[in-house]
């Protein structure tokens, strides 16, 4: 299956998909020494998520992400908002947002051209 | 450097998907490919998205910025590395700070410890590189940034920014840290939202079936920020302190960006078009909030006083002195604490502390007192959660607190 959606920041990538039904609070519900999201490892993963909410100094939680090197290979959303865009520019993580992430499943297998999308 | 922003509109294309392509200048876009450097391209690049993703026709000029993601205790070694690959740019427009973690006179007061001082000296240090004014307050408007009507701005700190929009009439979105940080070097921001005259209309009329008085103003903040998720418009008077510490609390209860008040807000007459969803506080739901707490500290400029505000405390307590047991702290601008010295002078000599560059909810004051008194709505709202210190907190007129820390 190929989901085609907007590019917030470019790349070629693939991995495992870990996925949230639920939008994230970036600030409290990522631990970017641990590389986990509410628990569950994200280092070298795609994460899937609606969207990003809270305190917008969220985004230096993303880009800790990447200075503490527990950086996800992605991100995918429904929608991108200024907390996870901002982060995800300055960290450099590939990010696709507009994918009806109901269509992806975690654990699915995906790889990531710029704005497409190929889940297997 | 990897080709983030390339062949953008190609991409679009084949997507099928419809976006709103930003218009760029030839400067613009030059900046974008990197002709003055990876930073400069970073920053514009964050503005391009930002406004693609909410819908902006182009990038306006700026006149002035605030920069949130200054306390060491919130941004952490992460932010600060960030701001330190920043050291090949410098800020276009005039930019100053938020509040940090403590004031240099007050360290063993505050509890700060040799790694908070020395990383918070240092995160201080790379907004100095970059151009930026390094004094650190939540009320730049009282002296060292202060917009004019009509000006568009971008701010991140959401008591200033329900502030310009409301009392100046000045325009800016409710910026996140690092869109603030990038419009600050670019000298633009991307025109959406509070930036656009049809945007800053109102959408919910607030009627009391009561005239406030001291603490019901920040109370009304903290209920209306839950109820509206909008533009209220409200028909009470009060002064402009009265107004900053409502607009407070409402931008911490919820994510109010602007309000008016009929006869204050410049743009209140031409506020209400058409129908409005109309939500009634009575008095009774504002006294509920009300409560007693016997107080360790009572923490006065949650915004930053302004000099009115001074005034009236240290007229209040010139020549008295102050209760055993209760701690009594100020916070300001160190532009209004360099500008009123007198009045500073008479709150010491009274034994409360003024300090400036820090405020009661970014330094640890949260974590060493338990029970707190305060005008401010927005300094409840945060003190009492558990990532704060979790104390019971409460909010009441400036003169009572006042009586209450007197001998």
């Amino acid at each position: 299956m190929i989901l085609k959606g907007r590019s917030i920041v470019e790349g070629y990538t693939e991995g495992e998909v870990v996925k949230f039904d639920k939008p994230l609070v970036i600030l409290s519900d990522i631990d970017e020494k641990k590389g986990e999201i509410l628990g569950r490892k994200v280092k070298g993963k795609i994460v899937v998520f609606p969207w990003g909410a809270g305190s917008t100094v969220g985004s230096y939680t993303i880009y800790g992400l990447k200075y503490y090197g527990n950086s996800p290979k992605a991100f995918i959303l429904n929608r991108a908002e200024t907390i996870v865009a901002a982060g995800a520019i300055i960290a450099n993580i590939p990010t696709v947002d507009k994918i009806d992430i109901s269509k992806i499943k975690d654990g699915d297998y995906a790889i990531i051209r710029n704005n497409e999308i190929e889940i297997r | 450097m990897s080709t983030i922003w390339q062949c953008y509109s190609q991409d679009l294309e084949y997507s099928g998907i419809e976006v709103t392509n930003m218009y760029l200048t030839k400067e613009e876009e030059r900046i974008l490919d990197g002709e003055y450097g990876e930073n400069y391209a970073k920053m514009m690049n964050i503005l391009v998205k930002i406004g693609e993703i909410y819908g902006a026709d182009k990038l306006i000029p700026i006149t002035s910025a605030q920069l949130s993601g200054v306390s060491y205790n919130t941004i952490g070694d992460a932010g600060l590395h960030f701001l330190n690959s920043l050291k090949d740019v410098k800020v276009a427009v005039k930019t100053t700070l938020n509040p940090l973690a403590f004031d240099e006179r007050y360290l063993d007061a505050l509890q700060v410890d040799a790694t908070l001082f020395k990383k918070q000296m240092e995160i201080i240090k790379a907004y100095k590189n970059m151009g930026v004014k390094t004094t650190a307050t939540c009320t730049p408007y009282y002296y060292d940034n202060i917009p004019k009507f009509g000006e568009h701005i971008a701010w991140a700190e959401s008591s200033a920014v329900i502030y310009a929009n409301s009392i100046i009439g000045a325009r800016t979105n409710r910026e996140g840290a690092v869109t603030a940080l990038a419009s600050a070097i670019i000298g633009e921001t991307p025109n959406y939202g509070l930036h656009l005259d049809e945007e800053r209309k109102a959408t919910h009329i607030v009627e009391l079936d009561f005239q406030p008085r001291g603490e019901d103003f920040p109370l009304i903040g903290l209920l209306v920020g839950k109820e509206v998720q909008g533009i209220p418009y409200l028909k009470i008077k009060g002064d402009n302190d009265d107004f900053k510490l409502m607009g407070a609390a409402m931008a911490a209860s919820g994510s109010i960006a602007m309000y008016h008040v009929e006869n204050l807000t410049p743009e209140y007459k031409n506020a209400i078009q058409g129908n409005l969803e109309r939500i009634e506080i009575e008095k009774n739901e504002i006294d509920k909030m009300k409560k007693r707490v016997d107080v360790e500290l009572v923490a006065i400029g949650c915004p930053h006083v302004s000099p009115a505000e001074l005034r009236k405390i240290a007229k209040f307590v010139k020549g008295k002195k102050k209760k055993r047991g209760v701690e009594f702290w100020v916070f300001a601008a160190r532009s209004v604490w360099e500008n009123h010295k007198d009045l500073i002078k008479i709150i010491e000599n009274f034994g409360g502390k003024v300090m400036v560059d820090t405020c009661v909810v970014v330094s640890n004051a949260g974590k060493i007192f338990h029970k707190i008194g305060t005008t401010s709505g927005k300094a409840a709202f945060y003190l009492s959660k558990d990532k704060f210190g979790g104390a019971e907190v409460v909010v009441e007129d400036l003169y009572t607190l006042l009586r209450s820390v007197i001998e």
